[in-house]
């Protein structure tokens, strides 16, 4: 039982282990040395290598990935929770309409918006800019429909109305009392939705030309595609992907407690 | 009453101004396009003119051979990836679960880091430990996970990898939330552990189950990146490798927009139907 476990964790995490020790390896070292063990300590010159390459343009990467992603999902689930907590809490014209139209944009898979919001960039005059990739990634239906169901689970009516009765206005009940009950569930669709900015290719990948205004899986992916005819590429993209896996990982790590709690909200209703 | 209205429009308007830009207009514009199509007239001095020609993309989408073994191939990924992905997730959730285990937040946190890698890099590691010369694997494996037979169970096994430890949390939560007396019912009852799992926990969960089964389905019918990624290693993935790879290629390679957008509302009604088959068939059960 615990084996089964064992073998599962080791299925998960050695090719984890595997990212590490290959990014402290020289090319030689890399396809010579065994896939798990340490070679000649070469990090350093890895990493020098990375920065370097393309005139810094890595520095870039990490830039545009931090504020496609960072900046996305700050305001991306506050735009969520706000709707959600809309739709769960208050009656407006069109409400019922406008659950119904997220739930539809759940299941629209974003390969087929692809094609249409290129073209509509293109007439806009705005394909190969921060905005063309920033404004569709900002949109999370999914998330909508998550901060609807903790906006029911975590927020009382009671309270609410305890709040009118103290003179609160709508918005200042939102955002003074709803919002720091709904935290569990905001942080759990933010950290979602980060994951979702940062896992994003097929829209950097059709919007963007310019290698300045990549993300790191864009920009890695693009290297990659270069490593069969030029092997020296390789560290560079393994070294890379290192960087661009630790954030993630440390922010799962340090808000373990936050996103589960808010998982169980989400998984059971 | 009125402020209330007031409030509740206000704090739903970005989202619905985003979702009516992003999501609704491009939408109906892909419906749009996929009825027109480009025709050089004359003798083509004027450029393409856009002509409009029905379900004629959908009908040249529909007898083209490359699309065809596009579904083909994600209809396979998908028969194999769901279910194995989805067990294997239920398995680890009920062993979790079980009183015996220690350490779950340990466990938990191991299963789940490579969610948190994003897809291009799972891809690219698995590509490199797929190598032969480089990764361990080729030698392991009795196939080459990288050849024209190997590579669907190649993707199949990044995926798995990816996505498997997400849904072990969302299934052990729901676990957790199955009432103990029940649980202690069962036992009193005289049933062992395998048979509580089967007979209670697994039903008891069964509408998260479907939850993960419809976007385990959406997310396969889009399969996109995996592949996109091995295509530098590896020439068993061609262009038109799965569906979104079809449009990619239709939309940005021969800039045949039209077809492009027939396949990709294809793809949407596809994806629609499956998943409202799922949920329908998941209600009907569990009354």
């Amino acid at each position: 039982m615990h084996l089964v476990l064992l073998l599962s964790a080791l299925y998960s995490v050695l090719p984890l282990v595997w990212l590490v020790t290959s990014a402290t390896k020289s090319l030689g070292d890399f396809s010579t040395t065994s896939a798990f063990a340490f070679g000649h300590w070469n990090l350093g010159a890895n990493l020098s290598g990375l920065f370097d390459q393309d005139g810094g343009v890595f520095l870039w990467w990490i830039r545009n990935s931090l504020l496609y992603a960072g900046l996305g999902a700050v305001l991306g689930s506050l735009i969520c929770t706000a709707a959600g907590y809309a739709i769960a809490k208050l009656t407006f014209p069109g409400r019922r309409l406008l659950f119904a139209l997220t739930l539809a944009g759940v299941l629209v898979p974003t390969t087929a918006l692809a094609l249409p919001l290129y073209l509509l960039a293109a007439q806009l005059h705005v394909v190969d800019t921060f905005w063309a990739v920033f404004l569709p990634l900002l949109t999370n239906p999914f998330g909508v429909y998550l901060a609807r169901v903790y906006a029911d689970a975590a927020v009382p009516g009671e309270v609410l109305e305890a709040s009118r009765m103290d003179g609160a206005g709508e918005l200042r009940t939102f955002f003074t009392v709803a919002l720091p009950m709904m935290r569990p569930g905001l942080v759990t669709v933010l950290l979602f939705q980060f994951v979702g900015i940062w896992n994003n290719v097929f829209l950097p990948l059709v919007m963007l030309t310019d290698p300045k205004l990549f993300p790191m899986s864009l920009g890695l992916y693009q290297w990659s595609t270069r490593v069969t005819q030029f092997p020296q590429y390789t560290p560079l993209v393994i070294t890379g992907s290192l960087l661009a896996v630790l954030p993630l990982v440390v922010a799962f790590v340090v808000l373990q407690r936050q996103w589960r709690s808010g998982l169980a909200t989400g998984a059971v209703k | 009453m009125r402020r209330r209205r007031a409030a509740g429009f206000t704090l739903a308007l970005p989202f619905t101004v985003l979702l009516v830009l992003t999501v609704l207009v491009p939408v109906l514009y892909t419906v749009y396009l996929s009825l027109f199509t480009d025709r050089l007239s004359g003798l083509g001095f004027d450029g393409p003119r856009q002509v409009f020609i029905g379900l004629g993309n959908y009908l040249s989408v529909l007898v083209d051979r490359a699309f065809g073994q596009s579904v083909l191939t994600v209809a396979l990924y998908a028969l194999v990836q769901v279910p194995v992905m989805l067990i294997l997730a239920m398995v680890l959730a009920l062993l979790l679960d079980s009183a015996v285990v220690r350490l779950r937040q340990v466990w938990t946190l191991a299963l789940f880091l490579p969610y948190a890698v994003p897809v291009v890099i799972g891809g690219l590691i698995w590509a490199y430990l797929y190598s032969p010369g480089i990764g361990p694997l080729a030698s392991l494996l009795h196939f080459d996970p990288m050849s024209g037979r190997g590579i669907l169970p190649a993707v199949v096994n990044i995926a798995t990898w990816q996505w498997v430890g997400y849904n072990v949390v969302i299934f052990y939560t729901a676990l957790r939330a199955v009432p103990k007396e029940i649980l202690e019912a069962a036992r009193a009852d005289g049933a062992g552990p395998v048979r509580t799992a089967l007979t209670i926990k697994v039903p008891m969960v069964r509408p998260t189950v479907f939850v993960a089964l419809v976007f385990t389905v959406i997310g396969s019918l889009q399969l996109f990146t995996e592949p996109l990624v091995l295509r530098s290693f590896t020439g068993a993935v061609t262009s038109t490798w799965t569906p979104s790879l079809y449009v990619y290629e239709s939309a940005f390679i021969t800039n045949d927009y039209g077809r492009a957008a027939a396949a990709s509302v294809l793809l949407a009604v596809v994806s629609a139907v499956l998943s409202a088959l799922v949920m329908r068939l998941s209600t009907r059960r569990y009354r």
